[in-house]
């Protein structure tokens, strides 16, 4: 198989005798959808936060694009191409929704030190955003404050600003949380051809979606992943039934 | 027109006609009371590029504008005494190189002081920098060579080429000439890619760094563009006086600055223009009915942070827009 994009091993993080990271090993490689998928409280969060850089490991590495990263800043990570969604949406509320995007666009373009060209008429910055929101079906939306979308489009937005880095990688934190089902189906289907722009890191709670995209899973359980493997061995895996999937073994 | 732009150019209109018409009914008085708006509205301008876009409660921004006072001070008695500062470097009464001296100084200043601060956020920061700001002002108190606790006189107002800067009004023009060219910056600043992320950054500076721009850095050079006209201020607001002394750098003036925004709109352009032509003419009025007139002032300011959160120019044209 191919060089691991993001290539984790052997990662700790405590928060006194809590051990929300025990010793997590993990592999992305090119051209998939990896899935970490565990019960509330299993470290899933906590394990996106120190990959993107809001959070220092204890111990361990990260390495991305070959390059350890584990000193790095969430910015500088960013700039390395590790784009991050949030479980709980994280926006400019006061900024449109074009303006949340074309952030993303100037930072990719690493130029946020200019001072006199005025952003609201730079084509360089609005029409790469404005394609990136007609991609996730919010261009009617643009010009709508993040405060004012409703959460569904909110999620789509967070996306977008991800997309509009032309990231190595995602990190998505629970995509899905909050949507109705029709939306969930349709994210689904988005994100399902999101792979073959940059492999991806998706916790996610829905199951039906876990299932239909993922390549390969991982089942986290307090801090520890007890198994990683397709979607079919993770099925009939006994362990991962007994403690995550809720029936008797 | 929006309408917040039409109120500006209005409030820029009467701040402009009343020094005109007083200056043309010979009452000297006012002119200088209008110069002493325009000044303080500068010295907010700065602030507010801090405070209003970035969010950054400074309050220690009495330093960049004392400090942007002494350099007029200093420059100006040293060729006044014809003593070389150091290094055979003379003094001088030029309004533009002394500007000049006044910017670097405070930019250079509010360096290490953002540096260090923008690593706290909150009341920490507000506590960081009313420290610095406070660790100069009983510097220049407890430092003779330059008047200590008397403070500096500049006997001749400093000269701007071409101009006759000792007459009141011509000085007005000077200073109001100087706002307007901040307000366009200011303007111009806010629009940037680099006004988008310091904006960003007040609204939300996690999401700001997860898409590759470190908040930190973006602060910093705001602090340092907003010490720089503030400071800028401080040197005409030292001519407009002839006289530098350490009030200049207490932490009333800090806070004088902050009411300035509050009262007349955080992060709007013209805040701090409406908010200096609020808080002078209280001064004046009611400060000529009672000495208590600031008892009066945070009786406003009560109102406006209860009810009028935009300040005086949110109350008359709406919430801001960022589209």
């Amino acid at each position: 198989m191919s060089e691991p994009i993001l290539e984790i091993r052997d990662l700790r993080k405590s928060f006194n005798a809590l051990k929300a990271t025990d010793g997590v090993s993990l592999d992305l490689h090119p051209g998939q959808i990896h899935a970490l998928i565990g019960p509330n409280g299993a470290g899933k969060s906590t394990l996106i936060h120190q990959i993107a850089g809001s959070l220092k490991a204890d111990s361990g590495t990260i390495r991305f694009l070959g390059q350890d990263i584990g000193g790095l800043d969430m910015a500088a990570r960013a700039r390395l191409g590790l784009a991050r969604s949030f479980q709980i949406s994280s926006l400019a509320q006061e900024f449109s929704a074009l303006r949340n995007v074309m952030l993303a666009v100037q930072a990719k373009e690493g130029s946020s030190f200019r001072f006199f060209r005025q952003v609201t008429a730079d084509r360089s910055l609005i029409d790469p955003a404005m394609t990136v929101l007609e991609r996730v079906g919010l261009a009617h939306r643009a010009q709508i404050s993040a405060a004012e979308l409703s959460h569904g489009e909110r999620r789509q937005l967070e996306i977008a600003i991800a997309l509009a880095l032309s990231p190595k990688a995602f990190l998505f934190d629970e995509p899905m949380a909050g949507m109705g089902p029709e939306s969930s189906k349709q994210l689904t289907a988005f994100l399902d051809g999101l792979r073959q722009e940059a492999p991806m890191l998706l916790v996610e709670h829905d199951m039906d979606a876990v299932f239909a995209l993922a390549d390969r899973i991982s089942v986290l359980v307090y801090g520890r992943i007890i198994a990683t493997g397709t979607v079919d061995e993770i099925r009939r895996d006994p362990e991962v039934r007994r403690a995550y999937l809720g029936e008797a073994a | 027109m929006k309408r917040e732009t039409t109120i500006n150019l209005l409030l820029a209109a009467v701040l402009l006609a009343l020094p005109l018409v007083a200056a043309g009914m010979g009452e000297p008085f006012y002119v200088t009371l209008a110069t002493r708006v325009v000044v303080l509205a500068l010295a907010a301008v700065g602030l507010n590029l801090a405070l209003g876009l970035g969010g950054l409660l400074s309050f220690g921004h009495a330093a960049f504008f004392g400090l942007g006072g002494y350099a007029a001070g200093i420059l100006a008695t040293h060729a006044f005494n014809a003593e070389p500062l150091f290094a055979g470097i003379p003094g001088t009464t030029s309004m533009p190189l002394i500007w000049l001296v006044a910017v670097l100084v405070a930019g250079l200043v509010a360096l290490p002081i953002g540096a260090i601060s923008l690593r706290t956020t909150g009341v920490y920061f507000i506590m960081i920098t009313l420290a610095f700001a406070q660790m100069i002002y009983y510097f220049a108190i407890s430092w003779p060579a330059y008047g200590g606790e008397d403070g500096l006189s500049i006997y001749v107002r400093n000269a701007f080429p071409g101009i006759n800067t000792a007459q009141p009004l011509p000085y007005f023009l000077v200073c109001f000439a100087v706002l307007m060219a901040a307000l366009l910056l200011f303007r111009l600043i806010e629009g940037s890619r680099f006004g988008s992320a310091l904006q960003a950054a007040r609204q939300n500076g996690v999401r700001l760094a997860a898409v590759g721009i470190p908040p930190f850095k973006i602060r910093l050079v705001a602090f340092m563009l907003s010490a720089m006209i503030t400071g800028l201020a401080g040197a005409l607001y030292a001519d407009l006086n002839r006289f530098v002394g350490p009030s200049m750098l207490s932490w009333h003036m800090s806070g004088e600055l902050m009411v300035l925004i509050i009262l007349g709109g955080k992060g709007r352009l013209f805040g701090p223009v409406a908010g200096a032509m609020i808080f002078v003419s209280l001064e004046y009025v009611l400060g000529g009915i009672t000495e208590r007139w600031q008892f009066f002032l945070g009786l406003i300011l009560l109102g406006i942070v209860l009810f009028a959160r935009g300040g005086f120019l949110g109350l008359v044209s709406g919430k801001p827009r960022h589209v």
